[in-house]
Order: structure tokens, then sequence, then C-alpha cells
């Protein structure tokens, strides 16, 4: 299977999932955007895909919280299908808001006796934040998105991206299998200390989480809004890349199944 | 059926947010004691639910369990009544019945889906305070928690057993016997209908309905006043004019047609062949070519009375609106950016000092960049660009301008409605929501506004007019509509009503979906419910569209047909309730005329004298308002969505300089690009109109070719926002500045391709004494500029590179410190204000293209509020460098002060001037750009982090750039 296709799945509310189709076919693959309602009314749709990207935006306007909406809609009526996905050893993203609702849904981590393990929740200042940050993939985690990768500047843009665990149970056992795959850290790479390297106030600083098998990743930074150099901000100053640090992640994805 | 509360408290470790800043906000309200507040997101459930199901609810969809807990009961229950903190008193917010509540929907459809029905779904906030005295609660209520044009407030426990919406209405006709009113009756009709008609209308329209031998109905009068409104026609401007200025008098048929639209007529015949203008003041926004697919198109509009009201809603529908309008361009087209510029009175102003009815200065900005970032983002959307100006003259009457640009494919840049086509509404549902909106622009604002016209004021859905974006642009590619136009102002009295003005159409008006029941068909008529699109779709292609629109979840009705009839023709359940004609309509108005006048004056002098206090002058003026950084704001906004983003707005070192305008692709893989800037100087307004504008022209061309835009590609835009234009003077002013906007486009080959008016920006109220005091806000010309770029990698940027490289000042520099942010922070007047040459600007600006894309420019930078002084602290801080510059080799132009060439040299604010980074071995062939034309070559960087000018042997300034940046960055870091 030389060039894997890709369901872009958007709901009322996505608005990244056109740059996001670009990223992966960037990378070599094949996307396609597929409206949830397609998905509901054919849930074995998803069968004709090896990658499943939720990408960013405001799905059902984030209202009552960042991707609860969808997430319970994948809850309700797509579980199986989700779990059939995971289970046949195909790939998975969560992109922002595809990250919360990944989260919220289960998918992503399962749920335990005391139902969700972690959420995603209101930035620490209260705001939606727009900024570059700079990140550290975990050496430790299974992740097969970040292989091959150590550093990247991304940016974030989200008022609900605060990474936090319900108790230290679950942290110490998502952080043992290296499924912290991802933190916000200073220029320089050393740990963030707080807010603007640390954009939310996420926990541990982490910035992405995989689930045990390292096939499904969600993260809060846009890796598709850095696939080429002029979109660095800083590219007048500094001079042009050879590509952006967003391209490895989806070229990881595609080459997966190569 | 049960009416269950749903209580969301922060959970353990977690901190309550919203309690913790209300209470810091309370203490400046001067209450009686210290207030402290905890608050609660709650929800109303109306259904018939149990327990179990409620509490299943609240765990599962409402509230997060992470980090929050629930109390869940039937509304009266003791258990609601715990508060978290001692001897609190409750107070409960809500929308009121029927105001938008987007949550409540969403939340309403996702109990469904999860196989729970509930009636009727209700947000709320919910406050427990303690430490005031009992009378002072409903003025923390009233000046803090909530805003009672929209919303209900209850302090202590809530008593209802019912979430009821609307009740069922009785058809009844209701006709309006104008032909027995004498002209006091007709003028009061016109003001308790909230028509807002002239004397003069009114009695044509009197005339009208006696020569047809009937009165009119009810729904042909507001079909009339909404067509007729300022709003919906620019009649003012549009009409007929004699102005007087010191050159004489001159008259005009139609204002706008002779000054603004006529220099893009000339412009186009001018180029000839070559004209890349595509429609211009014709459709909703303005079209230009872009490349060999596409075009683009951008349009700029205003919501300041809505947003002097209710700020966030207000704001949130500006930019919702303005969206719409290059989706009902052409045949719609794909919204790439937004921008937005806000004026504000000081948020610092004391809460004693706010005359009744006015809502503070601090709560109306957090609400206004609240209102644009919550629908902006939700639509995916980059907001590029914007400003933000402060003047204590909109203090009553804030500004709110929204601006959208859009790609549209070459070939559906146009519409024709063909007889036959189906009317259709898609998008929100018609609710009472904005009656009276377009005429209600037309009024002056009063401090009696709130009570009368609360009803104009509405909350956006960004979602749904997300859903009808999508699906507009797949029936667009799939060809299945012959014309589209957005309901805007006026609702679909004003949409259907242009898209059939042409041939006739008959509206069949309980069709409408309703978001309730209780609407007359005249209230179906004009509301202005926000998120609705109308297209005329031939019969053959309605059930494709309305599959295509079903599969995404959005609502599509069929509202009537357009046939050839050349009437307006609306029905209800088959009864006809209106029948004019669209002659009448769109051309029965008679012509306004109006006097005007400008009395230019003599220029007051101005104390120029040089004194050692520059380097105070220089962080008091980074400091002052209008210059400070904005960065709070702009992060809030998304500007990268999309993935088009090139240049952002913050650009330098650190992410966080002032950058000139931002520059996006709006096609992913191309490098073709277009630079985004505004320019408006409120301050010059006092002065010289005419300058004003001129200058506002220049300052957006130039942040424009400052980041490298073709200066023979920038399309313009004009927003004019005005005072009570009935006044002679007040529209002279605004004659002058057209006048100008004229002139300058002209000169410079600059088309103007789209514009709008907001006039009669005034804010009434009666004094402590019962003296009516008006407060009119400066004459204010918004220049929105849209330019090209081939390619994007050839940009550059303000922040400073590389120290060692020379720093040249290309402009000539005269003694115009009029209007001045010098002047500002000083406290001075008078003066001569900035005037534009064009006949130098023009080959100005060519030579900076030229440079640019020669690539020999590292930095580039434009002098505007503040002069030069100011860029080059800008740019040595935001490049984290230094700047080390001679003012002896700048030669003033004009005459100067004796004793105050200095002060000139470093804060006059002439146009067309640009401080600019070249590399030592780039000099000669960039001084070879600017050959024949003013240039200085006026110091070099450095990299010692200081800002040092100097003349010669004298020192003027020598400052820290840390020092520098952190006055520009602290008055607005919130």
């Amino acid at each position: 299977m030389a060039i894997p296709r890709v369901l872009v799945l958007r709901a009322p509310g996505t608005n990244c999932d056109h740059e996001t189709k670009f990223a992966f076919e960037q990378a070599g693959g094949s996307a396609d955007r597929v409206h949830i309602n397609r998905l509901l009314e054919n849930p074995s749709l998803a069968s004709e895909y090896q990658i499943l990207c939720i990408p960013g935006g405001f799905s059902y306007g984030d209202d009552v919280a960042a991707g609860r909406i969808l997430a319970n809609q994948m809850r309700n009526h797509l579980s199986e299908t989700m779990h059939q996905f995971k289970a046949d050893g195909k790939l998975m993203l969560g992109i922002c808001n595809g990250f919360q609702v990944l989260i919220k849904s289960g998918v992503l981590l399962d749920d335990d006796d005391s139902g969700e393990p972690a959420t995603l929740t209101w930035n620490d200042h209260g705001r939606y934040e727009d900024r570059w940050v700079y990140l550290k993939v975990n050496p430790e985690t299974p992740c097969i998105f970040l292989q091959g990768i150590e550093q990247m500047y991304l940016p974030i843009a989200h008022a609900e991206g605060k990474f936090v665990t319900r108790d230290e149970q679950v942290f110490d056992s998502l952080s043992q299998s290296g499924q912290f795959a991802l933190h916000y850290v200073n220029s320089d790479g050393s740990a963030a200390e707080g807010f603007p390297a640390n954009p939310n106030g996420a926990q541990s600083n982490i910035a992405g989480a995989c689930d045990a098998s390292g096939r499904v990743l969600g993260l809060m930074p846009h890796p598709e809004r850095f696939l080429d150099p002029l979109q660095h901000p800083r590219w007048t100053c500094e001079g042009l890349q050879d590509e952006g640090d967003g391209l490895a992640i989806f070229r990881n994805a595609v080459q997966f199944f190569a | 059926m049960t009416l269950w509360e749903v209580d969301i408290y922060a959970g353990d470790g977690h901190p309550d947010r919203e309690g913790i800043s209300l209470t810091a906000d309370a203490r400046d309200l001067g209450l009686s004691g210290t207030a402290d507040i905890a608050s609660v997101r709650s929800y109303l459930l109306d259904g018939d639910v149990s327990a179990e199901q409620a509490s299943s609810i609240a765990e599962t969809l409402l509230a997060d369990k992470v980090v929050e807990h629930t109390v869940v009961a039937p509304v009266g229950d003791i258990q609601l009544a715990q508060s978290p903190i001692d001897g609190a008193t409750s107070i409960h917010v809500m929308p009121k019945a029927g105001v938008m509540d987007p949550v409540a929907a969403s939340a309403k459809q996702a109990m469904a889906d999860a196989g729970v029905a509930i009636d009727e779904v209700r947000t709320m906030r919910k406050y427990w305070v303690t430490g005031l005295e009992p009378n002072d609660l409903s003025t923390l209520a009233g000046k803090l928690l909530a805003n009672d044009s929209i919303e209900q407030v209850v302090v202590g426990p809530l008593e209802m057993d019912r979430l009821q919406v609307g009740s069922p209405y009785t058809y009844e006709l209701i006709t309006v016997p104008i032909r027995s009113l004498d002209d006091d009756a007709l003028m009061k009709l016109s003001s308790e209908g909230q028509l807002y008609l002239t004397l003069v209308e009114m009695q044509t329209i009197k005339t009208h309905f006696e020569e047809l031998g009937r009165d009119p109905t009810d729904i042909e009068l507001e079909s009339v006043a909404q067509t007729w409104s300022e709003h919906c026609s620019h009649k003012t401007l549009a009409g007929r004019i004699a102005y007087r200025d010191e050159n004489g008098e001159q008259r005009f048929e139609n204002m706008l047609k002779e000054t603004i639209f006529d220099a893009t007529v000339q412009i186009r015949e001018r180029l000839g062949e070559d004209d890349w203008c595509v429609s211009v003041f014709k459709d909703n926004a303005g079209i230009v070519r872009f490349d060999d697919d596409y075009n683009v198109v951008f349009k700029v509009e205003t919501h300041n009375h809505p947003s002097a009201l209710e700020p966030y809603g207000g704001a949130n529908t500006g930019i919702g609106g303005v969206i719409r309008d290059p989706l009902g361009t052409g045949l719609g087209a794909k919204p790439i950016c937004n921008t937005d510029v806000f004026c504000f009175a000081d948020p610092s102003t004391s809460h004693e000092n706010l005359p009744p009815g006015v809502l503070h200065p601090r709560r109306v900005m957090n609400g206004v960049v609240s209102g644009v970032r919550d629908y902006g983002n939700r639509m995916g959307i980059p907001t590029v660009n914007g400003a933000v100006y402060f003047d204590d003259r909109y203090l009553g009457n804030p500004l709110v301008y929204c601006g959208n640009v859009g790609l549209i494919p070459r070939d559906k840049s146009f519409k024709e409605v063909m007889a036959g086509d189906l009317g259709v509404a898609i998008g929100g549902r018609t609710g009472r929501d904005g009656i009276h909106g377009a005429t209600f622009s037309s009024a002056e604002l009063t401090s009696e506004s709130e009570t009368l016209s609360g009803g104009a004021v509405q909350i956006g859905n960004a979602i749904t007019e997300k859903m009808v974006l999508d699906v507009l642009l797949e029936a667009r590619d799939q060809g299945l509509y012959t014309a589209v136009t957005d309901c805007g102002a006026g609702g679909f009295s004003s949409a259907v009503g242009e898209m059939g003005e042409d041939l006739g159409v008959v509206v069949w008006l309980e069709k409408a979906p309703l978001k309730y029941d209780g609407l007359s068909y005249t209230e179906v008529w004009i509301s202005e419910a926000q998120e609705r699109m109308v297209f005329s779709v031939p019969e053959r292609n309605w059930e494709t569209f309305r599959e295509l629109c079903e599969s995404e979840g959005v609502e599509a009705t069929v509202i009537g047909q357009f046939e050839d009839t050349g009437r307006l023709h609306l029905t209800y359940h088959g009864e006809t309730v209106g029948d004019i004609s669209m002659e009448f309509l769109h051309d029965g108005r008679p012509p306004i005329v109006r006097d005007a006048h400008f009395d230019a004056g003599d220029i007051q002098p101005l104390d120029v004298v040089d004194d050692a206090g520059f380097s105070d002058d220089l962080l008091a003026i980074l400091g002052s308002l209008n210059v400070a950084s904005k960065e709070w704001v702009i992060r809030q906004y998304d500007h990268e969505v999309q993935a088009g983003s090139v240049i952002k707005p913050l650009v330098g070192v650190e992410n966080d300089g002032p950058g000139d305008a931002s520059v996006v692709r709006p096609v992913l893989g191309s490098n073709q690009a277009l630079a985004i800037s505004c320019g408006m100087n409120p301050h010059f307004g006092d002065y010289d109109p005419y300058h004003m504008a001129a200058s506002a022209i220049d300052e957006a061309l130039r942040n424009c070719v400052a980041v490298g835009a073709d200066p023979s590609r920038i399309a313009i835009l004009d927003n004019f926002c005005w005072g009570y234009t009935d006044r002679p003077e007040t529209l002279g002013s605004l004659v002058r500045a057209a006048l100008a906007c004229k002139d300058v486009a002209i000169s410079m080959g600059t088309p103007f391709i789209s514009g709008k008016d907001s006039l009669n920006n005034e804010f009434s109220f009666f004094d402590d004494s019962g003296e009516k005091q008006t407060i009119s806000i400066p004459p204010t010309l918004l220049i929105s500029a849209m330019g090209q770029v081939p390619d994007a990698a050839k940009c550059v940027t303000m922040d400073l590179k590389s120290a060692g490289n020379a720093i040249y000042l290309v402009g000539k520099t005269s003694e115009e410190l009029g209007g001045s942010h010098w002047s500002l922070v000083r406290g001075l007047s008078g003066g001569q204000v900035p005037r534009m040459d064009t006949s130098v600007a023009k080959p100005t600006f060519e030579a900076m293209y030229k440079a640019i894309t020669s690539s020999v420019v590292r930095a580039c930078h434009d002098l505007s509020e503040g002069g030069l002084a100011v860029a080059a602290a800008e740019m040595a801080f935001s490049g984290g460098l230094g700047i080390a510059l001679d003012l002896s080799a700048v030669r003033l132009s004009g005459d100067v002060t004796v004793g105050g060439e200095y002060t000139v040299k470093l804060f006059s604010e002439s146009n067309t001037r640009f401080l600019v980074e070249v590399p030592e071995d780039k000099a000669s062939e960039f001084e070879a750009c600017f050959e024949g034309l003013t240039l200085s070559r006026i110091g070099s960087v450095t990299n010692d982090g200081v800002c040092k000018i100097v003349d010669g042997e004298t020192t003027l300034i020598e400052s820290e750039i840390t020092a520098l940046k952190e006055a520009w960055q602290k008055p607005l870091r919130w």
C-alpha cells in the first residue's frame, strides 16, 4: 500500500480541514475531507482509510466545552468504529480541537472506573491565545507520528488547552508508558517554567499525548500551520529553513504505511 | 415537567477564574463594601426528565468531571441555595427570553443525540456575592455582571417553573391611515414607529398612497422605511449637496458618485486594458483581479450603535455581518481574512465621570474585543490587521469597524436572478431579534436608547454561519443557484427586495422558519436575525440544493419566487399583506438636499521649542494609548488559521513588534499574496478633514508598501463615521474629506472599490443640572488597503536585523506637528497638520517597491504617530538591537520654527516617509532606486541595545530599548 488514504473528519465548526488535508498531501498521502454526518450514516466508511485525523476548529462551536459535543457524538455512535480502527493497527491524529475530541471521547485514553482520566481545560489566563511555542519530543514515547523528531517550533491557538490528569495515579501511569509525547520547552530546550513558554498552564508542560500503542496522538499545537519556511514568524530575520517543522509529523504518518 | 438547574463549580484545586477576576473588577466600581464573588456556570433544563437523567446529563455532557463538580436539583431546591462563601446572596443572570443562546441550542441538540428529550434549555450564570449592602447588589449586577439590554437578572433565589418562549400569533392585517395624517402626525408616526424617516419622505409616501387610493399596510410602510433608511440607501452622501469652503461653492447631484466613485471610474478608464478592477461599488463587496484563477473581494462595515448598547453582541454580529458580505458577493467568495478597527474612550476613565446610559469604556473594550474574537475565531478566518484608537469623544458612541477579504473564482464573480427562480432562505431561523436595526442606526444615541431599541441588539451564532459558509461554497461550485445575498440590516425586506429589484418577487411569509411562535408577518419580514442568506435557485436545482443543505444540517426553505412583475408582493397564508411597485420602493425616495460648509480658519500657532525633554516625549508617545502595543488584543485572535499567514501582525525577535501590514497567501501552495493594512487619523480631522483623509490614505498605502506590496495594485476602501450630518458644518467636513479621497486616489492611481458610511454618531444625555449635553465623535475616516504581493518570499518586516547595516530616511520632513502625538502628549494644540504631496508619494512608493523586490532592504518601517523617533525606537526594540542615528543629514523642507528644528526632525508626522535598513554592500543599489527623491543616510544598526539619536554634537535621545519597550507594552498589558 504505497499511498495511504487519510480521512480528515469535519463537523460543524471544524475550520482547519483544508490545510490539514493539504499537509497530508504534501507528505505524500491521499486525503479526503469527510463530514461527520457521512460517517454517522455509514460508519464502515472508516474502513476505507488508514489514517483518521480530527483537525482543529470549534466543533459545534465548542459550546458547553471544547470538543465535548463531537466527543459525545462519537461516544454515542462511533465507539465501536473507533476502537476497530485502532485495533486494525491504523493511525489517528487529533490536532487542537481534534485533541480535545480524542481525549473527551475516550478514544485516546480509555475511561477507567472513575470516568475520564484526563482533560483539556481553560488556559490559566482564561483567554484564547495565538502564540508560537517550542516543543520537545519525549525520547521515551512510542508515538509513531513523532519518530525521529527532537524539537519543534509550532503555533498554538486555543482557549482550552491546559492538559490536566484526574489524579497522580493516572499521571504516573501515563508518564511511565511514555504517553506524554510532547512538552512545552524554552527556546533552548530546557523545561518551560510557566507562561508564556507553557502557554496554558498544562500539567508538567504537556502539549501532546498518545495512547499506549503510540498510534493515536493528540496535540494542541498546529503542525499543519508550519509546512513551508515562509510560515515561520521570523523568516525575514532568521532566513528560510528547508521545510517547516510540522511536515515531519505528517510524513511519519504516511511513511508508516509505506 | 420539572425545571432542573445544573450548577457547575470549579473542582477542588482548580481556580474559579471568573470569580477571581470579577472580585478584582468590583473594587473599581466604588461600591460601599468589598465584594467577594464566586461564579457558577449553570444550565436550566425544562422537560420531562428524571433525576437520574438530569444527573447523567450534568456529568457526561455539561460538566467536566476532571476539573469540575456539579449540583443538580429542581429550581427552588434547598441544595441550590448552598453558597460556597458564608452568608452570600445569589445573583442569577440569564439571556432574556428570545435572545440567542447558542450554547443552550447546542446543548439541547447534544441531549437529544444522547436520547434525552428536553423541551427547552437556557444557560445561566450564577454568582454568590458577600460584602455588599443590599442596594449595591443591583449596581454590581448592572455594571459588572449583566447587561439588561439582553439579560435578565434575578437577585436571591430563583422562582421559575418553566422556560417559555413565544405565544401563538393571531393574524390581523394592519393598515396605517397615513392619508389622514397632518405633518405633525406624520413625524410622530415616523419616530414612534421607529421608521426614522424625514417629513418630506413621509409626505412622499402619503402622496403615493393617495394616488393609489388606499392606505398602506404596516408591512408596506416598514418596507419603504427599511429601503429608504440611511443604512440601506446612503441617502445623505448619495444626495444633493451644496458645499462651500474657502475655494468657493460646489453643487453635487450625488456627492459620493461625483467624488469617490468618480475617481475609480477615471482610474479604470486610464488603465484601459490593464484595468484590474472587476466590480466596484455595486455588489456587497468590491472585487479586483488576483491571479489567473481567482479574484479577491474586500468589504469593511461598522456596527457602532449596537456595540454601544451591548459591546459583545454588537461586535459579534458586526464581524458576523461583514463576513456575509463577501459570501454574498458574486456567487459567493471564500472569506480568507478579517480586519478590525476600534475606537474607544480612555479605559481608565473614572466611573463617576460616566454620563447616564453609558457603559464604562473598559467594559466596552473588553466586550468588543471578545465579541470579534469569538465570532472570527469560530469562523476559521484569521484576523490579520487592525488598530485601536482612543479619544474621549468615543465615550457614548464607540466605533467598531469589521472587515473581510474573500477569494472568488473569476467565473463566479457575477450574479443574475432569473424570473422563475425560487427565493430560498438558508441558515439561522427568524426571531424577534434585531427588529429595527437598519432604521435604528440612523438615529442618534441617547441615554434612553437602551430601553427604546434593545430589540436591535443581538448575539450571533458563529457556527450556524460556518455551516452556511460550508454549504454555500459547495453549492456555488456545483452551480446550483443564480444569485445570492446576505440578510443584513433590514432582514428579508432588504435582501429579497434588493434581489428582486430588477424583476419582481412574491414572498410567502408564513414559510419562513421561526425560532418561536408569535411573530407577526411584519416582524418576519424585517427581523434582522443573524446568519441568514437568501439565494435564487432555479426550480430544477431545488431538490439538489435542499439535499446538500440537509446533508450538513443546514435548514433551507423556499420562501418565495422571483417573477417578472416589477412588484414586491407579500402574502401570509394566501392573503396579500403588501403589494408595492419596485419602482416606488427603490426610486421613489425624494432626494435629500443638504447644505454643507467648511470653514478652514487660520492655522493657530503651535509653540515648538526644543528643550531637554526629548527622551521623556518619546517614552510618553510610546506609552500613549494609540501607539502602545495592542498585543493583548492581537493574540486573542487566531491570525494563522487557513495556514496562509506569511507576515504576521506581530513581528521581530520576540514576535511582539508592531508590523506595518500583514501578508497572507490565500491559495495553499502558491506564493502570490495580499498585504492588508489600514490608515486612520481622527486627530488630524480636528484641524482639516482634507488632510486627515489624504494622510489616512497615505498611511494605509505606506503600510502596505512597507512590507512589499506593489503600489500600482493597491485597492482601498473608505468608511466614514461622522457626527450629525444635518448640521452643515458636520456634513461640510465630510464632503471635504471625500474631496481629498477623490484627489488622492486619482493622482496615485489607487482605486476605491467599496465603502460605507455611518452617520449621526452622537450621544446625548441630560447632565446633573438638567441641561442636554451632546458628545459628537471626531470625524473618523478609516482607509483599508489590500495590496498585491506577487512573491511573498520578497516581503520584509520592520524589525532591525543586523548590527552594522545602514539606516536611511526616505521622504521629506516638514514642520507638521498639528494633531501629532507629540502635541497630544504635551497637551498642545495648533500647528500645521500633515499634508500629502502625491507628486512625491507616487514615485516614492514605486522606488520603495523596487528596492524591496530587488532584495536590498532588510527592514522597513513607515513613519506615523510619533514620527521618526517612535519608528526608530520600535525598529530597535522589535529587532532586539540598537540604533544610532545622526539627524544632521536631515534637511527640513519648508519654513521651520527657529529653535524647534530638533523637535520637528524627531516628532513631525509628515507623510510618505520610511526608515529603512540596508546592508552596506547593497547601499549603492538601494540609493539608485531613489534617484531624484529625498533620501538621507542617517545612521546604522548597533548591537548595544540603545536607541541613540544625535544631531551633530547634540545628543537628543539616548534610551535603553528595554525601557522603551516597557513603556510601549505596559499600558494595554491587561
